[in-house]
């Protein structure tokens, strides 16, 4: 019974995501009236804040995570309105395929965005806070049915969300 | 090395782990002296919080020593006695410069499920769900402890390890519900709960200046704990209406501020207790906000409701209509501990803040499954138990 309650619940997280990533996909269906920032080619920018002031965020490079992706993106870098630091963006040159954005490409780690949204979570982190926290190791004490479902799911979130 | 792991929808148990090893160049490892079960343990017990794996250590509230510094901590050696936040902050992201350490941007290590249920992810929190950033908990001999310099506090030496333990979560939390909740002098203050943290959230206020503090529960022997140790008033809402009461003493007001710290699994009575177990039981709703109801209800006209209690994702029958139409402000968050800390370590230095009462039981880490099972049944007049790794 245990067992089937954690596959229940493994499956309730993994639903959330699944719903989520499906109320982003309903909410990018084209518009009549698109956005300047939904300009064909790379997709919508991706986004982070870094508190940090503008030229610290790009003082002769830019930080590793992103630097190594070289002319493959294009970044935008601007003030963040009050205090609240530097706009750090980043978007694919190329269109990604369908195949790859599906759900199954996603879940497989297909989607070029995937790199991109880890390559400004770590670069925002490296700028802040000097290092990119690692999660314990191994992350839990034995493998189980449900923890093999939101271990897939874990290794998959620091390449996703609704940046 | 032992720890205390989930293993299932109401199932725990101490089995042996991998030792913590440092995993980066802030981190320090911290021998454990002791930790203490907490309300919002019992919500991932019982399988209301998603994303858990079996297998996980809990435990999150704790005080140890530090045994092993990674190369760039500054302020911490090895020998200190710290008492350590429950949440991890970086200490220098915006939300972290501002003060909202439990938001920060650089401690969850799962952003993306985070996201996917909250619309952010929040920081990162030890012996949680993978939602909260999948770090192992603290009921074990040992525990890596991220961003140290920030999240850990060494202990003055006239504070003994079990009133300083609380500072680790259930003092800040509190305080936290009186002081963002804006309680000045001359307020009346009615706190739902009287486990720790709202025994704490009472003090709290009281120490900031408010007229009149009523705490509201059901536990005969918390109702007394809460009038002994805290001097405050108590209701029973199982015995009286709580709506009329709280008019009655504040001169048909309302209290000027209520603070809610009972969360997802609060009880209620009548016919509304029987529809939110059943919606909860069947996964119709994840939350059973009676409490925050209540508050926002009885809350006078212009006041704030603070929200202390964890919650998890959807509450049903929520009175929007009355948060809108009289003007109240609606506040929560989960800790932000290291705002608070150093302040509330001196107030315990000082006696202004009594905490040791709390812990009603001490136990071997072994037997932290029993611990957790007498806490979560309330038996034996439990408030909280004391597990100490070390014996």
């Amino acid at each position: 019974m245990s067992r089937v309650r954690r596959a229940r619940s493994a499956l309730l997280g993994a639903a959330a995501v699944v719903v989520s990533a499906g109320i982003r996909r309903w909410r990018r269906r084209p518009s009549r009236i698109a956005p300047v920032t939904d300009a064909p080619g790379g997709g919508r920018w991706l986004t982070v804040t870094v508190n940090r002031p503008p030229t610290d965020v790009w003082a002769e490079a830019l930080p590793e995570p992103l630097g190594r992706y070289g002319d493959r993106l294009e970044i935008r870098i601007r003030p963040a309105p009050g205090d609240r630091g530097t706009e750090l963006a980043a978007r694919t040159k190329d269109q990604p395929s369908r195949l790859a954005t599906s759900l199954p490409g996603r879940l497989a780690g297909r989607d070029p965005r995937q790199g991109v949204r880890r390559a400004l979570r770590e670069a925002k982190s490296l700028l802040e806070a000097r290092e990119v926290l690692l999660p314990d190791a191994p992350p839990t004490a034995h493998p189980s049915l449900g923890g093999r479902i939101v271990g897939l799911l874990t290794r998959r979130s620091r390449e996703e969300g609704v940046l | 090395m032992r720890a205390l792991c989930w293993e299932g929808v109401d199932k725990l148990a101490v089995e042996r782990v991998p030792d913590p090893r440092l995993r980066n160049e802030q981190d320090v490892i911290v021998r454990l002296i002791a930790g203490t079960t907490c309300g919002s343990d019992l919500h991932l017990i019982g399988g209301h919080i998603p994303a858990m794996r079996a297998g996980d250590v809990i435990g999150h509230e704790f005080l140890g020593e530090v045994v092993e510094t990674g190369p760039q901590v500054r302020r911490h050696a090895v020998g200190d006695r710290v008492v350590v936040c429950s949440f991890v902050g970086c200490g220098r992201c915006w939300y972290c410069a501002n003060d909202l350490w439990s938001l920060c941007d650089n401690t969850n290590t799962n952003p993306g499920l985070g996201q996917a249920i909250f619309g952010h992810d929040t920081g990162g929190v030890f012996g949680y769900s993978h939602i909260m950033g999948g770090l192992r908990g603290s009921h074990a001999d040992y525990v890596r402890v991220p961003f140290a310099d920030y999240g850990a506090f060494s202990v003055p030496e006239g504070i003994d390890d079990v009133s300083a333990l609380f500072a680790s979560d259930a003092v800040p939390t509190g305080w936290m519900g009186a002081h963002l909740g804006g309680v000045r002098p001359g307020d009346v203050v009615a706190v739902w709960g009287c486990g720790a943290v709202g025994q704490m959230a009472a003090r709290a206020a009281m120490l900031l200046g408010a007229d009149r503090v009523v705490c509201v529960d059901s536990v005969p022997e918390r109702l007394a704990m809460t009038e002994l140790h805290i001097g405050c008033e108590t209701l029973d809402y199982t015995a009286t209406d709580i709506e009329a009461e709280l008019r009655e003493r504040t001169g048909g007001r309302g209290p000027d501020v209520c603070i809610e710290a009972v969360g997802m699994e609060a009880d209620g009575d009548g016919a509304l207790r029987r529809y939110d177990r059943a919606k909860q039981r069947l996964r119709l709703e994840t939350d059973r906000p009676a409490a925050v109801r209540q508050a926002v209800r009885a809350c006078r006209k212009g006041g704030m409701v603070f929200v202390l209690g964890v919650f998890g994702g959807l509450a049903d029958k929520f009175p929007l209509g009355a948060l809108m139409n009289k003007g109240l402000t609606l506040r929560g968050a989960q800790q932000h501990g290291q705002r608070y800390i150093p302040m509330l370590l001196d107030r315990i230095a000082a006696g202004e803040l009594k905490t040791s009462h709390l812990a009603t039981h001490a136990l071997p880490l072994d037997e932290a499954p029993q611990g957790y099972a007498m806490f979560k049944y309330k038996t034996d007049g439990c408030v909280r138990v004391v597990f100490r790794p070390g014996g």
